[in-house]
């Protein structure tokens, strides 16, 4: 197990690294002048220099990748243009929002982890729940039904879904105040209005997959000889299906989840943008638009932390589950 | 065989699978009874409908896809019509099955144990954890599995073949059922695990005094431990009887076949094995008449008789052995002195 987490902090740490070096290059890859976008239109050549000078972009490539990491392990001093002193990890100073950047993901990561986790949840339980009964119920009207459902769900794209909702919701019934976010531990009642058609929107989409391959794995699960054992042991129907067949078929399930949520976490680009809320998706994508370069190191980084962490979680519910895994 | 105390009584049995290829009877009209103590051997390729009978006496098969009619009596309940609920109460605690491969059959993510024990309380709600886990371990034991405290919490991939088989057997045996079925108990299991498994079944059922109904393609194990001896051929009864009649005066020429086609340490070790000619037929399309006349050798003998009628089960000789063959008595003693014991299988 220790062994197991070790390995685990070690590939991620080169995964990490990877990712950050790779970041770095391509941004320095595009054929834009980052600095064009911090004094627009009336900048004179020498003001322009000065601000390169001011933000290091003249230093080699190298050095500005070294002083980069070094503030996320020891923090750096950015100069007074730059707030000052910036303590570790330190995630550098936005120069196109004039703000710290770890101020940045303080503000906007409640906002996608709210977003997420819940519709995870929600696409989970809809999802399963669907495949299940569906087949438990094959070829019934219900199993049309379900696959109904996901078939609609598989095929439809986010910002439609979102739109009907909030016009339908929001705009015609009144039901729901527009979509907006609120700190869950200010006031958890409009936290959860302001963020419900996302999730919903969200979990009708993701649920799709997760019945379709719940389904399946149910049914090839069902012919399993140690489900006809359960049976034969007298258990009634729902210890069968419940503790016998469901926790063998949830297992690609977990593997796909994780994939999905830690995928999730790194941003909702699209979601954010269909239901206007700013998270960690949409500041990503308004970094790459104005060459905001710590911001877009900060939000790729992040990303991949979640990614890895989804990783690493599936292996340990991996063995969790099925104990002929054994952690390595 | 058909003595009115019998713990199971199996009466003109048929199942039919409705198929988008059409009708499939699996089992059609097989009648047999098992006392206490006693143990019945099924014998048959795959397809003959062995296992079939013995997932319909357990009530296992889909109500939406099979269609059971005839008797299935088990302690004097007729199971045939009951409500699925009521025979899920007998499954496991009046009536326990064996299967054939262990690791496919035991759930891989729960402990060995803990099957065992879920085994008890579903019969014994009242029980407690500790008690049930106390009856598992003593179940380990019995069947001869060393250390069974430490045991019960190993899962099925830490157990080998041989001692899966035991723990299985603990399983069924766990509410001392007095139907037990064993499905080609030792079909998955090294030869020398084989003689084990079937001794510690033959022990047991001493102690437990149950009904035995032993599915198998081996007569030699059939020879071994069965009372008596039920011969399927096509989802029908082709022989039946107590097994030192039908093994050693075997009427039908499935039967020959099947003894031809055993290794005997006995006879003449330069004999050759006869296979049975062709393949087991297809349910979907059975062969009309006797289903079996295709491969027999000597159903020229009997004239279009083997295409357009089924033979009926009829006594042949000794009491309640019984043949379903066109061909005659006389005829049968005469090709079997002379084509059949003389390749020296008869044992």
């Amino acid at each position: 197990m220790s062994r197991f987490l070790i390995k685990r902090l070690f590939s991620a740490t080169l995964t990490l690294f990877a990712v950050s070096v790779l970041t770095f290059l391509m941004f320095f890859a595009l054929p834009r002048d980052p600095v064009t976008s911090i004094c627009s239109k009336n900048c004179n050549p020498e003001r322009l220099e000065r601000v390169r000078d001011d933000l290091g972009l003249n230093d080699p490539l190298i050095s500005q990748y070294a002083g980069y990491m070094k503030g996320i392990v020891t923090g750096r001093d950015l100069g007074s243009a730059q707030g000052g002193r910036c303590d570790a990890p330190c995630l550098g100073w936005s120069y196109v929002t004039n703000e710290a950047v770890s101020d940045t993901i303080a503000r906007v990561l409640p906002v996608t982890l709210s977003i997420v986790i819940p519709a995870a949840i929600l696409w989970l339980l809809l999802g399963v729940g669907l495949g299940m009964v569906s087949a438990l119920r094959r070829g019934t009207w219900l199993d049309r039904l379900a696959i109904g459902f996901s078939l609609t769900g598989a095929s439809l794209q986010l910002y439609f879904v979102g739109a009907v909702l909030l016009l339908v919701f929001v705009y015609n019934l009144r039901l729901l105040p527009v979509p907006s976010y609120t700190s869950l531990f200010d006031n958890p009642a409009k936290w959860a209005s302001g963020l419900v058609l996302a999730w919903v929107a969200l979990a009708f989409l993701f649920s799709a997959i997760y019945a379709r391959l719940s389904r399946a794995q149910m049914l090839e699960t069902l012919s399993e000889d140690f489900v006809r054992t359960a049976r034969a042991k007298g258990l009634a129907k729902p210890a069968v299906y419940g503790r016998h067949a469901l926790r063998a078929a949830i297992t690609p399930v977990v593997t796909i989840a994780g994939l999905d949520v830690g995928g999730a976490l790194g941003g909702t680009v699209i979601t954010e943008t269909t239901f206007g809320i700013q998270g960690l998706g949409r500041t990503a994508v308004d970094a790459v638009k104005a060459g905001d370069l710590p911001t877009i190191m900060a939000t790729v980084l992040i990303a991949a932390v979640f990614v890895v962490l989804a990783n690493a979680l599936v292996d340990l519910l991996y063995a969790a589950i099925d104990p002929r895994v054994r952690l390595r | 065989m058909d003595s009115s105390d019998a713990y199971l009584r199996v009466r003109d049995l048929r199942v039919r699978f409705d198929t988008s290829d059409g009708v499939v009877r699996a089992v059609d009209g097989v009648s047999f009874a098992v006392e206490r103590g006693r143990t019945l051997g099924i014998v048959g390729e795959s397809g003959s409908g062995k296992s079939v009978t013995s997932l319909a006496i357990l009530g296992l098969h889909d109500a939406k896809r099979a269609t059971i009619t005839g008797e299935i009596s088990v302690g004097g309940r007729q199971l045939v019509g009951l409500p699925d609920e009521e025979v899920r109460r007998l499954r496991g605690r009046d009536m326990a099955m064996i299967f054939q491969d262990p690791l496919s059959a035991l759930h891989p993510y729960y402990s060995i144990g803990r099957q065992i024990a879920e085994a008890y309380r579903v019969h014994h709600p009242e029980a407690s954890r500790r008690e049930a886990r106390q009856r598992a371990v003593d179940m380990l034991d019995r069947v001869g599995i060393p250390q069974p405290a430490r045991r019960f919490d190993q899962y099925p991939h830490e157990f080998s073949g041989g001692m899966r088989q035991r723990a299985m057997i603990a399983m069924s045996l766990v509410n001392d059922p007095a139907l037990l079925i064993a499905d080609e108990p030792t079909t998955a299991l090294d030869v020398t695990v084989q003689a084990q498994i079937l001794d510690l079944l033959a022990d047991l059922q001493a102690e437990f005094h149950s009904a035995i109904i032993l599915i198998t393609h081996d007569l030699g194990v059939v020879g071994q431990v069965a009372d008596e001896v039920l011969v399927m051929y096509g989802g029908r009864a082709v022989e039946q009887g107590g097994v030192e009649q039908v093994l050693r005066s075997p009427q039908h020429p499935y039967t020959w076949g099947l003894l031809s086609s055993v290794p005997s340490l006995h006879g003449d070790a330069d004999a050759d094995l006869v296979p049975i000619p062709g393949n087991p037929p297809s349910l979907i399309n059975l062969p009309t008449g006797c289903a079996f006349h295709p491969r027999c050798r000597y159903d020229d003998r009997v004239g279009d008789r083997s295409r357009t009628e089924v033979p009926e089960l009829r006594a042949a000789g000794a009491d309640g052995h019984l043949v379903a063959c066109h061909l005659s008595a006389e005829e049968r003693a005469a090709i079997y002195a002379e084509n059949v014991a003389s390749v020296g299988v008869a044992r």
